[in-house]
């Protein structure tokens, strides 16, 4: 259990020394992006259309994030991390296509990620779900939002943060998966349970 | 009194109070977790989630991003003045809460995606009334959050399987979630009635503090048996291993019909906001579960 702090552009040399169980920090620029934004990302790129920023070595964060403004300045109140789980459907894609090295979010993903993470060099840090003011606090400034037409939490946020974490590292970049291991450990626990309710499986 | 003034006024205070500072059993719940955690990955998950309350109270910001949809649970006494009143002014609180709290915009039309960007809409907040004696009207506003509520499951098992179907449904739910609905949760369970019925119980379970036990016995027991199996998961705080996977059980029921045996598992996460107000008919207002602090 190791920790890492990476600043972006983070390089896939470096998200390749990260193991499962290391924790890690990241700074710099992190991006949100939750089901619509992703599903935009994607079509832009079919389309050849310009992203409204590179996102080559950045973290992307599934997060909506509660922002207030005041004036022309936007700030993040509260930012934790959504159900990962649901952009499993795109982020093979998006990983591949914009070379983002560091998913951050909560509740896991699944093997489609995992080979993709394995393949083009990334990982997922798992945010410990509903800490929303521990991540706002990592957030320095909001540098810019783009798609607000989504709506507050399916926007993307382009953050400014220092030092965001801890990132318990989830899946790494060599085909490990803890959320696939536990799920495992929890399918043989549960013969077990069933034992212990008196229920035939 | 002004009923709608201070219905809106009460509305307000209880779910700014609600999505910033947890109920001290809630609070007591984690703290214990925290302290028999023997899982690494888990104990770190479970000290993030306390920093993160103690950060929310201090800066008196929401204690998740997701704030929600806003259901309330309304007792209203029969001879309260004014209550068709009520429901326009806990829109208007909803509303206002929405921009100064603030919290985040979460109602959507399903059909064109829209985000109507001040937390109500059609249905939107929820409205359970119940109507008691007397003269008083009770607020309860609860603040349910997505993660959670996409885990959510009801269904109709064969009477002839009883309670340990009963059992088996729930540990399968708990199962099938893992990590998705932000562990450690709290389980409202309900069997009876039919299929709405006993999902609108199971959800009004999570309202019952985690330090109350079942009133009676035998349902008690069954809460304690399904809390210390589902803790063997080992799903563990934020599914990233460990042995607090739920931090309570709370069971209710409806009378079934003789061929039904509707089961419902309502999940909630650990950040379990919920927050009660009496006010009386001279529009003093009593908060049952938090002192106003700000």
């Amino acid at each position: 259990m190791a920790t890492y702090k990476f600043r972006t552009p983070i390089s896939e040399a470096d998200v390749r020394k990260l193991k499962v169980s290391d924790v890690l920090y990241v700074s710099g620029t992190i991006v949100t992006a939750r089901d619509q934004a992703h599903r935009r990302a994607l079509q832009f790129f079919r389309e050849g259309k310009p992203m409204p920023v590179n996102l080559e070595g950045l973290a992307v964060f599934h997060c909506g994030p509660v922002v207030s403004k005041d004036g022309d300045k936007w700030t993040a109140v509260a930012a934790g991390p959504t159900t990962s789980t649901r952009m499993d459907l795109f982020e093979d894609e998006f990983i591949k296509n914009f070379k983002v090295r560091v998913v951050i979010g909560k509740g896991g993903m699944g093997k489609r990620t995992t080979d993709a993470m394995a393949k083009y060099g990334a990982v997922f840090g798992a945010f410990t779900g509903g800490a929303a003011i521990l991540a706002a606090r990592a957030i320095k400034s909001v540098k810019s939002v783009e798609w607000l037409d989504l709506g507050m939490p399916e926007a993307m946020w382009i953050f400014e943060v220092e030092e965001f974490g801890p990132l318990a590292v989830a899946i790494d970049s060599h085909g490990s998966n803890i959320f696939m291991d536990v799920a495992k450990n929890v399918e043989a626990n549960k013969q077990k349970i069933n034992q212990k309710l008196g229920i035939s499986p | 009194m002004e009923t709608a003034k201070v219905v809106e006024s009460v509305g307000f205070n209880i779910l700014k109070q609600a999505v910033i500072y947890l109920p001290d059993d809630v609070k007591a719940a984690l703290k214990k977790a925290y302290a028999e955690e023997t899982s690494e990955m888990g104990k770190t998950q479970l000290k993030a989630i306390l920093d993160n309350i103690e950060l929310a109270e201090k800066y008196k910001a929401p204690v998740c991003q997701d704030t929600g949809t806003i259901i309330f649970y309304i007792k209203a006494g029969a001879k309260a003045k004014d209550l068709d009143k009520v429901e326009g002014a806990l829109i208007n609180a909803v509303k206002r809460a929405t921009k100064e709290v603030p919290l985040r915009p979460n109602a959507v039309n399903p059909f064109d995606q829209k985000n109507s960007g001040d937390n109500t809409g059609r249905y939107i907040p929820h409205l359970n009334w119940e109507i008691i004696p007397g003269d008083e009207i009770e607020i309860t506003v609860m603040t349910k959050g997505g993660g959670s509520e996409n885990v959510c499951i009801g269904g109709m098992i064969v009477p002839g399987e009883g309670i340990k179907g009963l059992k088996k449904f729930v540990v399968d739910a708990v199962v099938r979630a893992g990590s998705q609905p932000c562990p450690p949760n709290i389980l409202g369970i309900a069997v009876g009635g039919g299929a709405d019925i006993s999902m609108k119980l199971a959800k009004k379970a999570l309202l019952r503090p985690l330090n109350e036990p079942n009133p009676d016995p035998e349902l008690a027991k069954l809460e304690n048996e399904v809390f210390e199996a589902v803790n063997m998961t080992g799903i563990g705080p934020m599914g990233l291993g460990g042995k607090t996977t739920i931090l309570g059980v709370k069971i209710d029921f409806a009378y079934r019909h003789p061929a039904s045996f509707p089961v419902a598992v309502a999940f909630n996460c650990w950040a379990a906001r919920r927050s009660t107000a009496r006010i009386s008919a001279d529009g003093s207002t009593e908060y049952l579960t938090h002192k106003l602090n700000w």
